[in-house]
């Protein structure tokens, strides 16, 4: 075992206990246990809005699959990855005000219940929230097996020890200290993820010799390296292009995104957060991509992509300090988890249990059920993470094109368009969802783009038609 | 009823906002990284260390868009109230 790596990573689950059990006592204390539990009561300031977004939407993919793909494909990964600045700005300013305060107007929990309030129609919702639980439980499942993998790396247990670890931790404080908790610790986990980016770049930057360096070298190893084409010369302008939808303004659409942009308390703390958010989630792109690329002349012939990140950390810096930079990817998986497991928990708790099954549920019954049923969900994730089925593998490819494909219309074009009706909205998500898995399986990368881009096009075209055809329709209801 | 009609005017504003920044985030980006680096790399300058394309591009670019932002939110982003009067707890 590689104690001196170990340390911080117990500092930092210390911390993260506390301020779960901190926010617990909020929840205690509440007398709205639904708008707590699942939302903070609405009380977010800038500092922990821009994180939480930030760290939520910061994953494993972005501290150990990015870096490792770009030191495969060289520089040209890093300009695909900056897509992901829009994020930063984008989806507080085009959601915004309008849906904070049709959200507030609705008394709204989740994503979902705007849906419920703007469509009025039992369709919208029971296929919103089943596409919420099968694609982020998905998504969920496969952030436990990076999360497990990476404590198994940096400490040498075995992979149900520390699959058990990672999933004893979140499950304490997202369950007893629901979305206030979630977010703070967001807050803590981003602001790690941030310093440890920082420290390893410089320390990277060193040890290859500075920048010129390490370029020359990666010129010298195979001139791709440092165009924006990739390695193989494989990565055309547009397909590299159409990554700005995935990972850039199709964000906008991720429920686990969204609900945050109904969480903070005032204009201030959104503003703050558009500042904040932007250059925090600029600076771990394009950083931790770069690392991936940098590393490549100083630890040349690494075979998994995966392993880049702790490899490279280990190498540039005292052992002390590559586990406190590696609590970072830790951070950002467990950020990750948190969010989507608070809102699979409120999705069936608010969206299925008491909007169909029990409206009339009282208010300890509330209670009872969402923690009971955050705790059980946490427990079926850890039981399938240690040993994945195929399909939650396969699922959640699709989870993120998928959730945008089915939501971008209805919440964009809900909040913009008055016209719009549920017709248009049903349409769109099953035009959007079923068409991004039929491309995706049948004819991949339709007209070189990703294969999220054109049915989210097309889910555009079902929902203004659907909504205009049946406009007479709804009308004369 | 006049006041939702003034905060929807503010609201509409700020997501269109959003989405020219988008348009010219985008544009920068593009330019940038395919314009300068569409060359053979023996022909490629540097700045910093890094190639041109991708100094210009990508670093230079997230400053860029990191100032812009802040100019434009600060200046331009209006505070308002979220919630109805009288409608609060």
């Amino acid at each position: 075992m590689n104690w001196e790596a170990i340390y911080p990573l117990i500092g930092f689950l210390i911390i993260i206990f506390l301020v779960g059990a901190w926010a617990g006592k909020r929840v205690k204390s509440s007398d709205n246990f639904l708008q707590e539990y699942f939302l903070g009561e609405r009380s977010l300031g800038g500092f922990v809005l821009a994180m939480t977004m930030t760290a939520t939407y910061g994953s494993a993919s972005s501290f150990i699959g990015g870096p490792g793909i770009a030191y495969n494909e060289g520089l040209g990964w890093v300009l695909l990855a900056m897509s992901q600045v829009v994020t930063g700005y984008f989806v507080l300013m085009i959601l915004g005000k309008k849906f904070a305060i049709v959200t507030l107007k609705y008394k709204a929990v989740t994503m979902v219940d705007f849906l419920k309030e703007r469509y009025q129609s039992k369709w919208v919702v029971l296929f919103s929230a089943i596409s919420i639980i099968v694609f982020l439980f998905s998504a969920m499942a496969a952030q436990w097996i990076g999360g497990a993998r990476l404590i198994e790396s940096l400490t040498g247990m075995n992979y149900t020890s520390a699959l058990f670890i990672f999933a004893a931790s979140v499950l304490f404080y997202v369950t007893i200290g629901g979305f206030r908790a979630v977010a703070l610790t967001d807050a803590i986990q981003g602001s790690i993820m941030f310093l440890g980016t920082l420290i390893l770049l410089i320390a990277t930057i060193i040890a290859g010799g500075g920048l010129s360096n390490i370029m020359a070298d990666l010129n010298a190893e195979n001139p791709n390296l440092i165009t924006p084409y990739g390695a193989e010369g494989n990565l055309t302008p547009t397909y590299v292009s159409s990554f700005w939808i995935l990972v850039g303004v199709g964000v906008v659409a991720l429920p686990q995104i969204a609900v945050r942009a109904m969480s903070y308390k005032n204009s201030q703390s959104m503003h703050r957060a558009i500042i904040i958010g932007t250059i925090v989630v600029g600076f771990i792109m394009l950083n931790m991509h770069l690392i991936g690329v940098l590393a490549r002349p100083i630890l040349p012939g690494i075979e998994v992509g995966d392993k880049v990140m702790p490899l490279i950390a280990l190498e540039v810096l005292p052992t002390w300090l590559a586990g406190i930079v590696l609590t970072a990817p830790m951070a950002a998986i467990m950020s990750t988890v948190d969010s989507l497991l608070i809102l699979v928990s409120s999705s069936i708790v608010k969206d299925v249990y008491l909007n169909y099954m029990q409206p009339e549920a009282s208010h300890q019954r509330i209670k009872r059920i969402s923690i009971s049923v955050t705790a059980v969900l946490g427990i079926i994730v850890f039981l399938m993470a240690l040993n994945p089925p195929e399909l939650i593998i396969w699922l959640n490819l699709f989870a993120f094109g998928g959730l945008e494909a089915a939501f971008i219309w209805p919440i964009v074009m809900g909040l913009y368009w008055r016209k719009g009706n549920k017709y248009g909205a049903l349409a769109s998500m099953i035009v959007g969802v079923g068409l991004y898995v039929f491309f995706d399986v049948f004819y991949p990368e339709p007209l070189g783009m990703h294969s999220v881009v054109l049915p989210t096009v097309l889910a555009f075209f079902a929902y203004v038609g659907a909504s205009l055809m049946t406009q007479k329709r709804v009308m004369s209801n | 009823m006049h006041k939702d009609d003034y905060r929807n005017k503010i609201a509409n504003r700020e997501a269109l906002i959003g989405v020219g920044l988008v348009i010219f985030n985008f544009i920068w980006w593009y330019a940038f990284a395919y314009g300068l680096g569409n060359k053979d790399p023996s022909e490629y300058t540097y700045v910093f260390g890094l190639p041109a394309w991708f100094f210009y591009s990508c670093v230079l670019g997230f400053v860029v868009m990191a100032v812009l932002v802040t100019i434009i939110v600060t200046k331009y982003f209006v505070n308002v109230p979220f919630d109805d009067e009288g409608e609060g707890k």
